[in-house]
């Protein structure tokens, strides 16, 4: 049964998700947190953190966790399958109508018609982990990182990937930090 | 051996691209063009149009058209093996790890720490599909679908499979006619 659920889920947003792979975590996440519940959205966020820390595909990573999270390596081969394989196998079975597929312009406005769509469950995705980095850090500090990261990546272009990582490393100490201050203050008072 | 230097040049470009399959585009670009002449500047740009026109992701799209072309079925399975199964191993020691100290103050500053960076990293995406989307379509009808959209799936709690469906149908029908 769960292998029917992983083929179905990967599946689906194998072959609506427009746009690469990072444009299909929300559609994989809908799939993942709301329709299947095979884990819940804190934890989703949190293997898509680790996931962005490591190169390569953002979609294929995510769909073989997911899989080996339910039914170990064969899961995570199924599921990474019922991901890619359509889609793969459409590349190589229209080589001799590339020329036509690439420029028609039905296909084409068809395409551009998901973008928008797609833009939407991205932004819908950016708010809740704005939420969550405003609900554990406090409106301001929560508030001023992200407009912080906004800053590093957008303006000096710094690597998502080397950004992700300073992060990760001062949340290796935030906590400790965090009581370390309040310890001070209490013995201050 | 032509299979080794499939699996070598997949594996490297996308050991080397953070950031998700768009990424390492220019790495493949670099070994299928430059390095291997395996298909031309042009092809290469025909493939990436038809790559773009497909749903999933990019990265494994060209990867089984390159290890098709190149070394048949078994320069697919190359290609594919080489681009999906590092980082997917990688992930899934990465989270297992993670998992088991998951109460540890350590880990948990860490999951809190990266809410931001992911925060701003949708909200860039966000900005260029947006961006793509007026290039392609107007601000009108970005505008138009994009509300439509958020309303059905935030308030009628539409499936988003329905809701790309319907999209793609009024792209199909109705978009060429007002281009036209």
């Amino acid at each position: 049964m769960l292998y029917k659920e992983l083929i179905i889920a990967m599946g689906r947003s194998g072959i609506l998700g427009f746009g690469g792979g990072p444009s299909v975590i929300p559609l994989i996440r809908y799939e993942a947190v709301n329709k299947f519940k095979w884990l819940d959205n804190d934890e989703f966020g949190e293997i898509l953190a680790i996931a962005n820390t490591l190169p390569g595909p953002i979609a294929t990573k995510m769909a073989a966790y997911l899989g080996y999270r339910q039914k170990g390596i064969p899961g995570a081969i199924v599921s990474v399958l019922a991901h890619i394989l359509p889609t793969c196998l459409a590349m190589v079975v229209l080589i001799s109508f590339i020329n036509v597929v690439s420029h028609s312009a039905v296909i084409t406005s068809m395409v551009s018609a998901v973008i928008p769509v797609i833009a939407v469950m991205l932004g819908m995705m950016a708010y809740e982990f704005a939420e969550k980095a405003v609900k554990g850090l406090g409106i301001y500090v929560g508030g001023a990182l992200t407009l912080l990261c906004l800053f590093l990546l957008q303006y000096i272009s710094i690597h998502p990937a080397i950004v992700v990582l300073i992060f990760l490393i001062y949340g290796a100490f935030h906590f400790n930090l965090k009581d370390r201050i309040l310890h001070k203050k209490e013995r201050g008072m | 051996m032509v299979l080794i230097s499939i699996f070598l040049s997949f594996l490297l470009s996308n050991i080397f691209g953070y950031g998700g399959g768009p990424a390492s585009i220019p790495l493949m670009y670099e070994e299928i063009v430059n390095r291997y002449n395996w298909l031309s500047n042009a092809e290469f740009s025909n493939m990436l149009a038809l790559g773009n026109a497909l749903p999933g992701p990019i990265a494994t799209k060209i990867a089984a058209y390159v290890g098709f072309g190149i070394g048949g079925w078994w320069g697919f399975i190359a290609a594919l093996a080489a681009t999906v199964i590092p980082s997917a191993a990688a992930l899934i020691f990465l989270a297992n790890v993670m998992s088991k100290h998951r109460n540890s103050k350590i880990v948990k500053g860490m999951t809190l720490l990266v809410q931001p960076v992911i925060a701003a990293l949708m909200i860039i995406l966000t900005f260029e599909m947006l961006q793509d989307s007026y290039v392609s379509l107007g601000w009108i009808q970005t505008i138009a679908i994009a509300i439509i959209s958020f309303a059905l799936l935030q308030k009628f709690k539409v499936h988003p499979a329905f809701v790309i469906i319907l999209a793609f149908l009024y792209g199909g029908i109705v978009v060429p006619h007002l281009n036209s």
